[in-house]
């Protein structure tokens, strides 16, 4: 079990030895500045406590003078409170600046409904030129975050806040922007998950299996641009499909592979998602149960699915 | 500042302003008396203090210039036209399609233009930012914001005035243009705006908006261990006496109107 929080940090270090045009923001989060790297590192980072507005002008100021920056925040803040900044200062100049969005989605637990940001995915998406990615483990949010210092636009990385299992092998390197990856092949049904849910989707493939229908798993750790022709293929094989994400169901990762299969090869797609409104204060594993976000929901949505599809 | 510069520098502020009226006037849209109030500012950073390389936009050792007061970018292309940043021909396409000349400044279209602005109060903290940035160059490149009283209506700009690590930056300098248009307290004195940026640390100066010789004067009187703000006071519409009467009478212009203001402009703008 490994944080993404440490994900971050442990990117950052990595990344500081071999690129000294790297600059490193924080918005009272503690991801960077007041940890190992801010003592490494004093001079190439800055905590600006709670002022996202702020860091994000801040970063894409610093972006303009050539560095390239890493800016991390609460995403509620970050996406919601800066959400101009970053459309206007950051993602209309297309700057170098990569934000990190930490306590998102029902992983923000205990802290209730104003953190347990649903909606990031879908806001940020729609910032031309923008990659987002949701990581699913310490492993491939590592080697994202490392990837987005070679990228000329911005970024947005979601990291939730509870530690998780591992997903990929320590040091696995193979991640890209624009890429998913299969971690289960399968051939009656394709299962599309990101972030936490991908944990969930391989328990379903596994429930799937002893009933003899055979899911295959995709790791949508790339968001925007969409690993759009790993997906369709996999449909093609399949054809059908089920999605799982911690996020609202409008903007995110349902909405971007049913408009995939809309437009390219329409089969049907079965959303596991957060669909009763806002979130409230709760353990992580309560609050997954209670908007079913759970193993369960996603085998119940691909059954749903299957049944669909045409013969 | 010697008489000769500063009577070049006037003789540009007039053709700035004629520019300025005739861009608003062929583009039938923009803000001529905002415009109007930025211009001699805008004439003496670009004519005696910014460090710039016209024929190289881009040179890195440039001091920065965030022009955040966006409705008056029209003086601000005049001015980057009059300095050969872009040919004046450039002027009569302001705000048409695929124009270099946007509504508001774009640093992607527009050569000399550090970074855009068109969303309110901005500019501050992008220059934090720059000024954190270039601190350490050698030679230390200086960062100046141009505000006005919209702008500074923006929480996002107090964000960057008590930010503990933005008031220790001495290459940074905000210029606010304070033509009373907007914000209450203008006219009083002392002039309530000083005391808000003195309360955080920042370094203030004033001086009268329209006078080179004064603002040359009240930049050099301070100090560079800490950021700055010049307040410069303004008259919003400056040198065409009905647009200073009723400043807010400027957005749309006829072809009679744009005459009008010309002639006017003529008659008594000096």
């Amino acid at each position: 079990m490994k944080s993404l929080k440490d994900a971050y940090m442990d990117a950052l270090l990595s990344l500081a030895g071999t690129r000294p045009d790297l600059f490193f923001l924080d918005a009272g989060v503690g991801a960077a500045c007041g940890n190992r790297f801010g003592r490494e590192y004093p001079e190439r980072c800055m905590n600006v406590s709670a002022a996202e507005q702020n860091m994000v002008l801040t970063a894409a100021g610093m972006a303009l003078a050539g560095r390239c920056v890493y800016a991390g925040a609460y995403s509620s803040f970050l996406v919601g409170r800066a959400y101009e900044q970053i459309r206007s200062s950051v993602a209309l100049p297309k700057l170098s600046v990569h934000f990190a969005s930490f306590h998102a989605g029902l992983t923000a637990g205990e802290e209730g409904a104003t953190r347990q940001m649903l909606e990031d995915i879908s806001l940020t998406r729609n910032f031309p030129g923008m990659a987002i990615f949701m990581p699913s483990d310490y492993t491939s949010a590592r080697a994202l975050l490392c990837k987005a210092a070679d990228l000329e636009g911005p970024s947005y990385t979601r990291l939730g806040r509870s530690e998780r299992p591992l997903i990929y092998a320590p040091g696995d390197s193979s991640f890209r922007v624009g890429g998913g990856r299969i971690l289960r092949e399968g051939d009656q049904i394709t299962l599309c998950a990101c972030g936490i849910m991908v944990k969930e989707a391989l328990k379903a493939a596994e429930v799937l299996d002893q009933q003899d229908i055979s899911a295959e798993v995709i790791d949508c750790y790339c968001l925007s641009p969409f690993p759009a022709r790993l997906v369709l293929a996999s449909l093609q094989r399949t054809g059908c499909c089920a999605t799982a994400e911690e996020h609202f169901l409008p903007g995110g990762l349902f909405e971007i592979v049913a408009g995939l299969a809309a437009r390219e090869y329409p089969v049907p797609v079965q959303p596991v998602g957060v669909k009763s409104g806002f979130g409230q204060s709760g353990s992580t594993e309560d609050l997954r149960e209670y908007y079913g976000l759970t193993a369960a929901q996603i085998v119940s949505a691909a059954v749903l699915a299957w049944t669909m599809r045409r013969r | 500042m010697d008489a000769v510069l500063l009577e070049e520098l006037a003789n540009r502020a007039m053709n700035v302003r004629r520019d300025v009226v005739s861009m608003i006037g062929v583009a039938r849209s923009g803000y001529v008396a905002s415009s109007l109030s930025a211009a001699d500012v805008l004439v003496w950073l670009y004519g005696a203090v910014l460090s710039i390389r016209p024929e190289e936009p881009l040179w890195e050792g440039r001091d920065r210039f965030v022009f955040d007061k966006a409705s008056a970018s029209p003086a601000l292309y005049a001015v980057l036209a009059e300095r050969g940043f872009f040919g004046r021909d450039a002027l009569w396409g302001y705000r048409r399609m695929g124009s270099t000349l946007q509504a508001f400044a774009d640093s992607r279209r527009t050569p000399g233009v550090d970074a855009s602005c068109g969303s309110l109060g901005m500019g501050p903290g992008v220059s934090f930012g720059l000024a954190a940035a270039l601190r350490d160059m050698e030679p230390a490149a200086r960062v100046f914001c141009f505000v006005g009283e919209n702008e500074l209506s923006e929480g996002a700009v107090w964000e960057v005035v008590t930010d503990e690590n933005a008031r220790r930056l001495g290459n940074l300098t905000l210029i606010v243009d304070r033509n009373g248009l907007r914000v209450s307290g203008a006219g009083e004195s002392p002039d309530p705006l000083e005391g808000r940026f003195k309360a955080f640390s920042w370094a203030v100066a004033r001086a009268d908006g329209h006078d080179m010789r004064a603002l040359d004067a009240a930049l050099a009187s301070l100090p560079s261990d800490r950021a700055r703000v010049l307040i410069a006071a303004t008259t919003g519409g400056k040198g065409i006496p009905s647009l200073e009467r009723n400043p807010s009478a400027n957005f749309l212009l006829d072809r009679q109107t744009t005459d009008d203001l010309l002639k006017e402009l003529e008659g008594g703008g000096r």
